[in-house]
């Protein structure tokens, strides 16, 4: 689309194809928008571990054969990096869409995303101790 | 420090052009000099033919929003000795028509921001003889950073989702519903509400935060549109589980 017909003589710029890779913010938010789909990936594959874990111990042995070929490890490794990213983004994000009062003072940003990787290291080691006991 | 820099300027004569290119000149480069200052130097000593919008060169009035080296920003707070040694690119801001040279068509600008209801609205207005409507230091912070909007469009220039869809309301618009829905004086949430909750409303955001990147007046419109989101993602739950009279 270029220029309209008419009177009106303005013109309208194409937004290119490309856009995201314009600058480093629009990137990064592109990223971010897409580490939704490795999110998807990861719950999927805790289902199938569970599930396997339930189907008994010859299952287990064959989803861990799975997931030690080296596509699977590629894919989780990739995954991984998506999910470190989604998490370090929501987190700085939240303080701008949650106003939080105490005692009639705003709690400042940086509290909250303390808040967050707070909760987060007390369910990863929750986790952890119910996995490694 | 060089004594110039050379400054590419954006140009399209509608009655001449089939689309915008480029012009260079070369300015004296002082330390107190903003991209305004320059293009008014071009102006009024070398080509009088160029145009642009600009009027309070102090930050105040928002007429003066250009794409500096592809970033959104006010040209009269934007310093060339920051660009040295040049050149320095100056476009009409993006996602907007470009009517000439660096004046861009704000009329979609004009046309949505009414459509919010930036004004206080009240159920019943109180007489004068009931004395003003008071309001605590605490009441005004609440509201006080949507407040100083100058309805300079940059976050409309830097936000993608605004130039693949032009129908989305738009940054400033959303933060100036909100500022009036945080407005203890204000009961007009509901009739905002109805307008914001349409897809062109607040959900077409994708929280990119371009808007709040660039604003000059630190307005952080991305942070009014997601608490938006918030609380007509609340009145929907509401709505679907109350019945009318508790609401």
């Amino acid at each position: 689309m270029s220029r309209a017909t008419g009177d009106d003589l303005s013109y309208r710029r194409p937004v290119p194809l490309w856009w995201w890779l314009h600058k480093r913010t629009y990137f990064v938010f592109v990223m971010r928008e897409l580490s939704s789909i490795f999110i998807a990936w990861l719950v999927l594959y805790l289902l199938l571990f569970v599930r396997a874990v339930g189907r008994g111990e010859a299952a287990y042995q064959d989803f861990l054969d799975d997931a030690a070929s080296p596509w699977l490890v590629t894919l989780n490794v990739i995954a991984f990096a998506f999910i470190v990213l989604h998490t370090i983004t929501w987190f700085s994000l939240t303080p701008q869409a949650m106003v939080v009062r105490v005692r009639g003072h705003r709690v400042p940003g940086i509290a909250i995303i303390a808040g967050q990787y707070a909760a987060l290291a007390a369910v990863t080691a929750f986790v952890a101790w119910l996995v490694l006991s | 420090m060089a004594d110039e820099i050379r400054v590419e300027v954006a140009r399209y004569r509608p009655d001449k052009d089939r689309e915008p290119g480029w012009q260079e000149y070369d300015v004296p480069l002082r330390t107190d000099w903003t991209v305004l200052d320059a293009l008014n130097h071009v102006k009024n000593e070398v080509d009088s033919t160029l145009a642009f919008r600009w009027s309070c060169r102090m930050g105040i009035c928002g007429s003066c929003g250009m794409n500096v080296q592809g970033e959104p920003r006010l040209s009269c707070a934007t310093f060339l000795t920051d660009y040295a040694p040049g050149p320095v690119r100056v476009e009409p801001l993006a996602n907007f028509p470009v009517v000439r040279d660096l004046v861009v068509d704000i009329d979609d600008f004009l046309e949505k921001l009414p459509r919010v209801k930036p004004w206080i609205i009240r159920d019943e207005e109180k007489s004068v003889d009931d004395g003003e409507y008071l309001q605590s230091p605490e009441e005004l912070e609440a509201y006080q950073q949507f407040s100083m909007c100058i309805n300079c469009m940059l976050c409309y220039a830097a936000c993608p989702v605004y130039g693949l869809d032009p129908d989305f309301v738009g940054p400033a618009a959303i933060a100036l519903a909100e500022r009036y829905d945080l407005d203890s004086r204000d009961q007009g949430a509901r009739q905002r509400l109805d307008v914001l909750i349409e897809a062109e409303g607040v959900y077409g955001c994708t929280f990119v935060g371009e808007c709040t990147r660039v604003c000059p007046k630190h307005v952080d419109p991305a942070g009014a549109i997601q608490r938006y989101k918030l609380k007509a993602a609340q009145e929907s739950v509401k709505a679907f589980l109350l019945p009318r009279a508790f609401r």
